[in-house]
C-alpha cells in the first residue's frame, strides 16, 4: 500500500480515538455527566458564520477593517444548563488543550528523534522545555509590571499584564525559543550545524538554565509553590483563549513538519547520503528545528513542562506503525494527543488534583524500562 | 522544470570532470592537483594505499565537502554552482558503509534513491516503481526486499546500497569500495554489473581495493598516493612494480593471471625494515641471474623481482612457469624447448648473462645442463625450494656487500642459504 494511504487510514483510526477519549475524558470529573449528554453539549456549542459585515477601517495595530461576523448556532438539543456549563466552559478547553498540547509534544518529540537519529531525544533536547521553564519562573518571581495588548490572529486582541496568565504563558513561549535559538548558534559554525554539536550544546544549554532556575527558586519565596507547579506541567485554569492560541500554531507548524516527512526518512541515512540523494541538507534541518522548537513552545508555554509525551509516545507508535515519518508523525501526534488527555483525565479526578507531569512520568518511566528490556532500544 | 524530467546536459562534457582539486581539512592537505574525468562508457578505478584520499575525491565530487581549490565538473556544471536535487540527478554514489539508525524495509532504502526525481508531496508514479524493481532485480536484492535493513548482513546491505544508487539513475556512477564486504560470487557480480551499466553508456569513478579486480574491469587507473594523483592511464601501463612501490610502499610482482590475462598483482612484504645496515632494499638494487626451474624458480623470479633487482633467467625450459613470470617481470630469458638436450649458442647466451651479473641464484639442487652457466658466475648463491623470501633476498643482499661476508646473523637463520656452490660442482 502507498505510503501516504497508509497513513490516512492509520491517522482517520488514531483522530476517531482521539475523539472518543476527549468526550470519555469530557464525562469524568467531580459530575459524571452521561458520553451521551457531552455530545449534545459540544454539539449545541458549535456555530456557524451567518454573516460578514464589514465596519469602518480599523484603528487597530494592524489597520485592519473591523469585521462583525454573526453567528448562529444550527442544534439546539435538550440538555442540563449545569452539565452545559460544566461541559463547554471548563472541561472541554482543558481538553482540547491538553489534546494539542500532547499533539505537539509527540509531534515534536518523532521529529527530534529522527533528527538526531537518537532513540534518546525528545522536544526538550535542544532547550526548548528549560527556555520555556526559565521564562516561566523568570515572570513569576520578577513580575514585568507592564500591559501589552497583542493583535493575535482569530482571538483577537489579548491584553497581557502582570495578572494574567497569558503573560506567563508570553515569557515561557520566549524563553523557550530563546533557548532554542541559542543552542542553535552555539552549534552553528560556518553555515553547518552538527547533530552531534548540537546534542551537546543542548545539554550545555539546559544544564546552565537548570542553575538559573535553582537559584531563581531560592529567590522565590511565597511564589515557589506555583514554580513547583508550573514545572511539573499543569493543564488547569486552561482557557478558551489559550486553545485558540495553541490551535492557530499547532496545526500549520504540523503540516510544514509533515511536508518534510520524506526528507526525514532520508536523514537517517545519514547527512552526507541525504546530500547525495538530493536533500538540501543544511536547510532542512534549519526547518526541521524552528518548526519543533515553534510547536514545543507553544506546547510548553501553556501547560508547562510535560516530560515523556514527546519521549514514549514516538517509540510507542514507531513499534506499531514502523519507521516512515510519513506514517510515524501523524499517529504519533494523534496518539500523542490522546495519551495527554488520558494523564490529565487521571491527574484531575483524583481526590486531590496532581500536576499532569507527575502522571506522565509515572507512566512513562515504567514504559521506557519495558522498552529497554524489550530489545527496541537497543536496536534503534 | 517537472520533478523526473532528465536534466538537460551537454552531451560532449565529461561526466565527471575534476582539475587541479585541492582538498585540506584544516591546515592538512589531504590531496591537491588531482585531474581526472569520466567519460559515458568508462569505468575508471581509484587505487591507492589507505588514507590516500580516495573517499575525499569522491566526497568532492559528490559536493559533500568543499575544495579549497580547483573544480568539478558535473556535466559540464560546477558542482558548486548546483542544487543537492540537480548533483543528486547526475550522480548517484555508494557508500563504503552506511548506519541506518531506524529499521526501515530494504524496499524502502532502495525507494530513497528515487528522492531527487519527485517533488515534495508526490507519491512513487509508475516510473518510480519500475526503477525500483530494475535496481533491485539487478543488484539482487528483491529476495529480501521486505527485510528490515538492520536484519540483513553487511554483504547484503552494500547491495542494497548499490540498489538505492541505481534507481536514482544518474548517468555518472560514484562506488567507494562497493565489494569491499562482499564475498567473491558477488563481488564479481557487482562489477561486471557495473561494468554492463558502463558499456551502456553510463560512466563510473570506483575506489578499489584490489587491485586483480580493478586491472580486470577498469578501463582507466588513477593512482592516488602521497597527496595525488601519482600515476594515470591503462591498467597495463599503470600498475607496475615501479608504481606500486612508490604507491603503497610495496614490493609488489605485477604478473598476468593465467585465467584472464589481465595484471594480477602479488605483494610481498617489505623486509627492508630488518635490514641491519639499515639500508633500503631499493637502494641495493643488483643485476641478478637466475638459474632453475617450476615454480620455486618462479616464486624467486617474482620475489627479486619485487624487490627491484634487474633479472635475467636462464636457461629454462619453454613454457616453464619460471619462464611465464620472467617474461612478466621483464626479464631477459634464455630458453629452450623441454626435454632436448641444450644447443651450445644457447648455453652461451645464458653464460653471457650469467657473467654480466652481480650474482647468480641458483634454485633447487641439481644445475643439470645449467652447470656451465653457474660455472661462468662471479658469485653463486644457491637456494633451496623452499627458502623463505626474506633468506632469499638476505643471501642476495649479502653476497654483494664486501662486510656482509659471513654474516653469523644470516647464517644463523637456518639452513636454506649454502655458500661455495662453485666448489661443490667442480
Amino acid at each position: 500500500m502507498h505510503a501516504w494511504t497508509r497513513s490516512m487510514a492509520w491517522s482517520a483510526a488514531l483522530a476517531a480515538t482521539l475523539v472518543a477519549v476527549m468526550v470519555v475524558s469530557a464525562a469524568i470529573g467531580p459530575v459524571t455527566i452521561p458520553p451521551t449528554e457531552v455530545l449534545k453539549a459540544v454539539v449545541n456549542a458549535l456555530v456557524v458564520p451567518v454573516g460578514v459585515e464589514f465596519t469602518s477601517l480599523g484603528g487597530g495595530p494592524l489597520l485592519l477593517p473591523g469585521v462583525d461576523v454573526a453567528y448562529r448556532s444550527p442544534f439546539a438539543f435538550p440538555v442540563d444548563d449545569v452539565h452545559r456549563q460544566i461541559v463547554v466552559g471548563v472541561r472541554l478547553p482543558r481538553i482540547l488543550l491538553a489534546a494539542l498540547v500532547g499533539f505537539a509534544l509527540a509531534a515534536a518529540g518523532t521529529v527530534m528523534q529522527g533528527f538526531f537519529r537518537n532513540p534518546m531525544a525528545d522536544p526538550s533536547i535542544i532547550g526548548v522545555s528549560s527556555g520555556a521553564a526559565t521564562g516561566a519562573v523568570a515572570f513569576i518571581v520578577f513580575p514585568v509590571a507592564v500591559s501589552v495588548t497583542l493583535p493575535l490572529p482569530i482571538v483577537g486582541a489579548v491584553d497581557v499584564g502582570v495578572s494574567d496568565g497569558t503573560g506567563l504563558s508570553l515569557f515561557a513561549f520566549v524563553g523557550a525559543l530563546a533557548a532554542a535559538f541559542g543552542v542553535y548558534a552555539i552549534a552553528t559554525t560556518r553555515g553547518r550545524t552538527p547533530v552531534a554539536t548540537l546534542l551537546l550544546a543542548g545539554v550545555a544549554v539546559q544544564t546552565f538554565l537548570g542553575a538559573v532556575i535553582s537559584y531563581l527558586q531560592l529567590q522565590a519565596g511565597e511564589s515557589l509553590r506555583r514554580i513547583v507547579a508550573w514545572l511539573m506541567g499543569h493543564l488547569s485554569g486552561a482557557a478558551w483563549s489559550d486553545v485558540a492560541v495553541t490551535a492557530a500554531v499547532v496545526p500549520p507548524l504540523f503540516l510544514l513538519l509533515l511536508a518534510y516527512a520524506r526528507d526525514l526518512n532520508v536523514l537517517l541515512l545519514g547527512e552526507e547520503e541525504a546530500r547525495g540523494l538530493g536533500i538540501a541538507v543544511e536547510r532542512t534541518k534549519r526547518i526541521l528545528l524552528g518548526a519543533s522548537a515553534l510547536i514545543t513552545a507553544a506546547g510548553v508555554a501553556f501547560a508547562g513542562v510535560i516530560g515523556f509525551v514527546g519521549l514514549i509516545v514516538p517509540h510507542m507508535l514507531r513499534l506499531v506503525v514502523g519507521p516512515d515519518h510519513r506514517v510515524l508523525l501523524p499517529t504519533a501526534a494523534l496518539a500523542g494527543g490522546s495519551f495527554l488527555v488520558a494523564a490529565d483525565t487521571v491527574a484531575r479526578s483524583g481526590s486531590t488534583e496532581l500536576p499532569v507531569g507527575i502522571v506522565t512520568a509515572a507512566v512513562g518511566a515504567p514504559f521506557f524500562v519495558y522498552l529497554l528490556v524489550n530489545r527496541e532500544v537497543h536496536e534503534l | 522544470m517537472s520533478p523526473g524530467a532528465p536534466e538537460p546536459s551537454d552531451r560532449d562534457a565529461p561526466l565527471v570532470d575534476v582539475e587541479d582539486l585541492a582538498v585540506a581539512f584544516g591546515d592538512v592537505s589531504v590531496v591537491s592537483g588531482v585531474d581526472l574525468r569520466v567519460d559515458r562508457g568508462d569505468l575508471v578505478g581509484l587505487v591507492g594505499p589507505n588514507g590516500a584520499g580516495k573517499t575525499t575525491i569522491l566526497r568532492a565530487i559528490k559536493g559533500t565537502i568543499t575544495p579549497d581549490a580547483g573544480s568539478v565538473r558535473l556535466d559540464g556544471e560546477a558542482v558548486a554552482d548546483l542544487s543537492a536535487r540537480q548533483t543528486g540527478r547526475r550522480v548517484a554514489s555508494v557508500p563504503q558503509e552506511t548506519n541506518l539508525a531506524f529499521d526501515f524495509r530494504v524496499r524502502h532504502v532502495v525507494e530513497m534513491g528515487r528522492t531527487p526525481h519527485l517533488g515534495r508531496f508526490d507519491g512513487h508514479g509508475a516510473d518510480d516503481e519500475r526503477a525500483v524493481r530494475e535496481a533491485m532485480d539487478a543488484a539482487g536484492v528483491s529476495r529480501f526486499s521486505d527485510r528490515p535493513i538492520t536484519a540483513v548482513s553487511g554483504g547484503e546491505r552494500q547491495r542494497v546500497l548499490l540498489a538505492r544508487a541505481l534507481a536514482q539513475e544518474t548517468p555518472a556512477l560514484l562506488l567507494d569500495e562497493p565489494t569491499a564486504s562482499l564475498d567473491v560470487n558477488h563481488a564479481v557480480e557487482t562489477l561486471e554489473l557495473v561494468r554492463d551499466l558502463v558499456d551502456d553508456g553510463r560512466g563510473a569513478l570506483a575506489a578499489i581495493h584490489d587491485l586483480d579486480a580493478a586491472a580486470r574491469y577498469c578501463d582507466e587507473l588513477v593512482v592516488v598516493a602521497n597527496g595525488g594523483v601519482h600515476a594515470a592511464g591503462s591498467p597495463e601501463d599503470v600498475l607496475t612494480a615501479e608504481t606500486l612501490r612508490a604507491a603503497f610502499d610495496a614490493e609488489a610482482f605485477v604478473g598476468r593471471s593465467p585465467a584472464t590475462g589481465e595484471a594480477a598483482v602479488t605483494a610481498f612484504a617489505a623486509v627492508d625494515a630488518d635490514d641491519p645496515s639499515g639500508e633500503t632494499v631499493q637502494s641495493g638494487t643488483r643485476r641478478i641471474h637466475v638459474v632453475g626451474s617450476g615454480r620455486d624458480a618462479a616464486r624467486t623470479i617474482a620475489r627479486l623481482a619485487a624487490a627491484g633487482h634487474d633479472l635475467s633467467v636462464g636457461v629454462v625450459p619453454a613454457g616453464d612457469a619460471a619462464a611465464a613470470v620472467a617474461a612478466d617481470a621483464g626479464a631477459a630469458v634464455v630458453s629452450a624447448p623441454a626435454f632436448e638436450p641444450v644447443d651450445d649458442e644457447t648455453l652461451e647466451a645464458a653464460v653471457a648473462l650469467a657473467s654480466e651479473a652481480d650474482v647468480t641464484v641458483a634454485v633447487g639442487g641439481d644445475a643439470g645442463p645449467n652447470a656451465p652457466v653457474l660455472a661462468a658466475a662471479d658469485r653463486v648463491v644457491s637456494v633451496d625450494g623452499d627458502a623463505t623470501d626474506e633468506a632469499v633476498l638476505a643471501a642476495v643482499r649479502e653476497s654483494g656487500s664486501e662486510s656482509g661476508e659471513g654474516d653469523p646473523e644470516t647464517e644463523g637463520r637456518g639452513p636454506p642459504i649454502e655458500r661455495g656452490v662453485r666448489e661443490a660442482i667442480e
